[in-house]
């Protein structure tokens, strides 16, 4: 079966997941990200990359912090940033996904930024470029269902490897909702495919996927043990609709439970780092005094996340 | 068109039902199958066939196609071999009003393809809260009765259905998905789903689903038919339900005999079944079980336009077009599987019309002159223009197959011929 996200020379043309992509790859959108982490440090916060060029968000979901940051990202690469919150337009007259995309295209997009609530929805949307002959428009995944997010996964491993440099020694704890998070499983294929010695999947089995195993990792079910002289710690989000009973019983119970407290943390190895995707429930998946505390690295993940999409536009923008 | 006496010479006919597998000539007259091997005495053919190289069998008997619009169907229907088949009650309207069944088999009988055979709402709207009318139903013309897609949550009235239909003999057909196991799932709950980030249905949505109407259909006495089995746990339940004598049949989709979950690749939603398709050894398991006889294969046509598919995986529309690939997958299949011809043709000749309780899927004398002739070696490439079915949705798009109709009767009368 063909990679969708490569083309005929092996190059980046969409990013659409990290499943399927090299290691090289990987590693070229991180030095990349490296060098463009000077640009928001200087005066002039621009390069001209991407000048001339028509980036379109279009989120079919609401999220404002990630359009935001796709949006400075593209600002600092010059391009020309379209903002469609498409939950509030040509979806709720009837218009399909194909049709939205069509007419953006006729209004020269040469890049999607897509983040929608159904997993597969930038793969359809990257088929049809291609059954159009399209291969100068660009598709960007910002997350699509409970899928990928594969930006938010090249952001997390260019944060491991600030801190940690090398992958092959780290035990890598992802802790929470796995079931529903596209970041979790985004994460997941980028530590296989830079050889992290473990990835331990952290969780009750209803928010746990079914042979999750199977994507390289260990599970288990108690904190404790999955946080037992780990190196990196990954908290993901626990949304308010999970907590409602018919997946745990409490907020209260599961921050008893899964939440990251000190003396939780104390187990990790002394050096671990605590990582969030943002944005955080205080007191449910994880408490303030880790989350304010030294060994959070949640907001320098934000930084870093900035270069990353410019390192990935950019390059697909190559290509 | 008309009903001539036909003289097929030197095919091979294969007719499980009577376990005839021979070069033997073929004589049709008035609609029916008037000699074989030998003509009726006083036979003077009006057309005479040579049909060396090609085999000759009952017409084939289809469990399950929906119709949409139901002459280019019923054209696909005969295209693909098929002239009976049994159409689910999930029609819009639904199937629970005598004259909407009187009405569909009218249409079906002025079109003359293949012999359409109504399955009707078992309960009011197919909403699971109210008995249908079945007798006035079965009146109309319908031989079973089932929900469709549609579950009925209140086993109460689940078992009520099933008495009221044991009552007047009628065949209650369900398929075993529980609703709540189900949920908003999408895909095989196994490791595709789970990479893929889709909703999952566990495999116990059937097994409960089976063990629910196994349990009442002993209780009740009604005859059964599961549909649409998809796991080997299912098939296991029904394989032990056999050993104690309840009388219970299913069938399979043709299209769960060579796919599985792996087959949705990236999100490919021609791959969206319902169920789903699910693990490799599940799909090796309905093999068994269809080789075994103890499942029939049906083609569950469901035709679904474009817009229907080109969607996100999990807002696409599920199913398959099948009517015109039944023929060649069952071929397929059986050619993987080492297995004779004749068995093969079984599984969606004789065994259906078993199961719908209908006079079809055999070459008797005196039977009705349903005949497909195909040649098994003849390939030929699955493309849009290839179907006649408005439903061009199939996972087998592209793909070549073997096995090509070349003449289809019904009732003595050539309805298709290439």
């Amino acid at each position: 079966m063909h990679n969708p996200q490569l083309n005929a020379n092996g190059e980046l043309t969409h990013l659409l997941s990290i499943e399927g992509l090299p290691r090289a790859v990987i590693n070229h959108i991180l030095d990349t990200a490296s060098s463009f982490l000077k640009v928001s440090d200087r005066n002039v916060k621009k390069v001209p990359l991407l000048r001339g060029k028509s980036v379109f968000n279009v989120f079919f979901e609401n999220s404002t912090r990630t359009r935001t940051t796709f949006e400075i990202a593209a600002k600092r690469l010059s391009a020309d940033v379209i903002n469609l919150d498409v939950t509030r337009s040509s979806t709720a007259k009837g218009e399909t996904l194909l049709d939205t995309v069509d007419n953006l295209v006729a209004m020269h997009a040469d890049m999607f930024v897509v983040r929608h609530a159904a997993s597969g929805a930038p793969h359809l949307i990257a088929d049809h470029l291609r059954r159009l002959g399209r291969n100068d428009v660009h598709v960007v995944n910002a997350g699509d269902g409970s899928h990928a997010h594969p930006t938010q996964g090249l952001l997390d491993m260019y944060t491991i490897r600030h801190y940690k440099k090398d992958f092959t020694n780290l035990a890598v704890a992802i802790v929470g909702d796995i079931l529903h998070s596209r970041v979790a499983r985004s994460d997941i294929h980028a530590l296989t495919t830079l050889g992290a010695a473990e990835v331990r999947a952290v969780g009750p089995q209803t928010l746990l996927p079914t042979a999750i195993e199977r994507m390289g990792v260990r599970v288990c079910h108690d904190l404790g043990t999955g946080l037992r002289d780990c190196d990196v710690v990954i908290m993901l989000r626990l949304q308010n609709e999970r907590m409602n009973g018919a997946l745990l019983p409490s907020a209260r119970e599961y921050f008893r439970c899964y939440g990251l407290t000190p003396a939780m943390l104390a187990l990790a190895k002394p050096d671990a780092i605590v990582m969030h995707p943002g944005p955080m429930n205080r007191g449910v998946e994880i408490d303030s005094d880790v989350a304010d505390g030294p060994q959070a690295v949640i907001l320098p993940q934000v930084t870093f996340g900035i270069a990353v999409r410019m390192a990935v536009m950019g390059i697909l923008a190559g290509n | 068109m008309n009903r001539q006496h036909l003289h097929l010479r030197n095919a091979r006919l294969i007719d499980p039902k009577n376990s005839l597998d021979a070069r033997l000539d073929l004589f049709i007259a008035d609609g029916l199958v008037a000699g074989i091997g030998l003509p009726p005495t006083g036979f003077a053919a009006e057309r005479s066939i040579d049909a060396s190289g090609l085999i000759a069998c009952p017409g084939l008997v289809d469990l399950s196609s929906r119709l949409g619009g139901i002459e280019p169907e019923l054209n696909a229907a005969v295209a693909g071999g098929v002239t009976s088949l049994a159409c689910p009650p999930d029609s819009k309207p639904p199937l629970d009003e005598p004259g909407l069944v009187e009405r569909l088999v009218r249409r079906s009988e002025t079109l003359g393809l293949a012999r359409v055979y109504p399955i009707g709402a078992l309960t009011q709207q197919l909403a699971g809260e109210k008995l249908a009318e079945m007798n006035s139903l079965a009146r109309a013309g319908c031989i079973a009765f089932s929900q469709a897609k549609r579950a009925i949550v209140d086993t109460q009235l689940l078992l009520r259905a099933m008495q009221y239909a044991a009552t007047f003999g009628y065949a209650v057909r369900l398929r075993p998905q529980d609703q709540f196991l189900t949920g908003d799932g999408v895909a095989h709950d196994g490791e595709v789903a789970s990479r893929l980030g889709l909703a999952s249905i566990p495999v116990s949505a059937e097994t409960v689903a089976i063990a629910t109407a196994l349990l009442l259909a002993s209780q009740t006495g009604v005859r059964l038919h599961l549909s649409r089995l998809s796991s080997a746990a299912g098939i296991a339940l029904i394989r032990q339900a056999r050993r104690s004598n309840v009388q219970v049949t299913c069938d399979v989709a043709v299209h769960h005999l060579h796919l599985s979950e792996m087959d949705i690749g990236y999100f490919d939603s021609n791959a969206r079944f319902d169920p789903p398709l699910r693990s490799a050894s599940d799909r090796d398991a309905l093999r068994t079980a269809v080789a075994e006889g103890l499942a029939a294969i049906c083609s569950d046509h469901t035709p679904v336009d474009a817009d229907g598919k080109q969607l996100p995986f999990a807002e696409a529309l599920p199913g398959a077009s099948g009517l015109e690939l039944l023929l060649p997958l069952t071929l397929q299949w059986a050619a993987q599987e080492k297995l004779p011809l004749a068995l093969a043709l079984a599984r969606i000749t004789c065994d259906p019309a078993a199961i719908l309780g209908i006079e079809a899927g055999l070459l008797s004398v005196g039977s009705p002159a349903d005949v497909c002739v195909f040649d098994p070696d003849e390939t030929w490439r699955v493309t849009p223009d290839a179907l006649r079915s408005q439903g061009k949705n199939t996972p087998f798009m592209g793909y070549e197959v073997s096995g090509r109709v070349r003449m289809t009767l019904v009732g003595g009368r050539i309805v298709f011929e290439a």
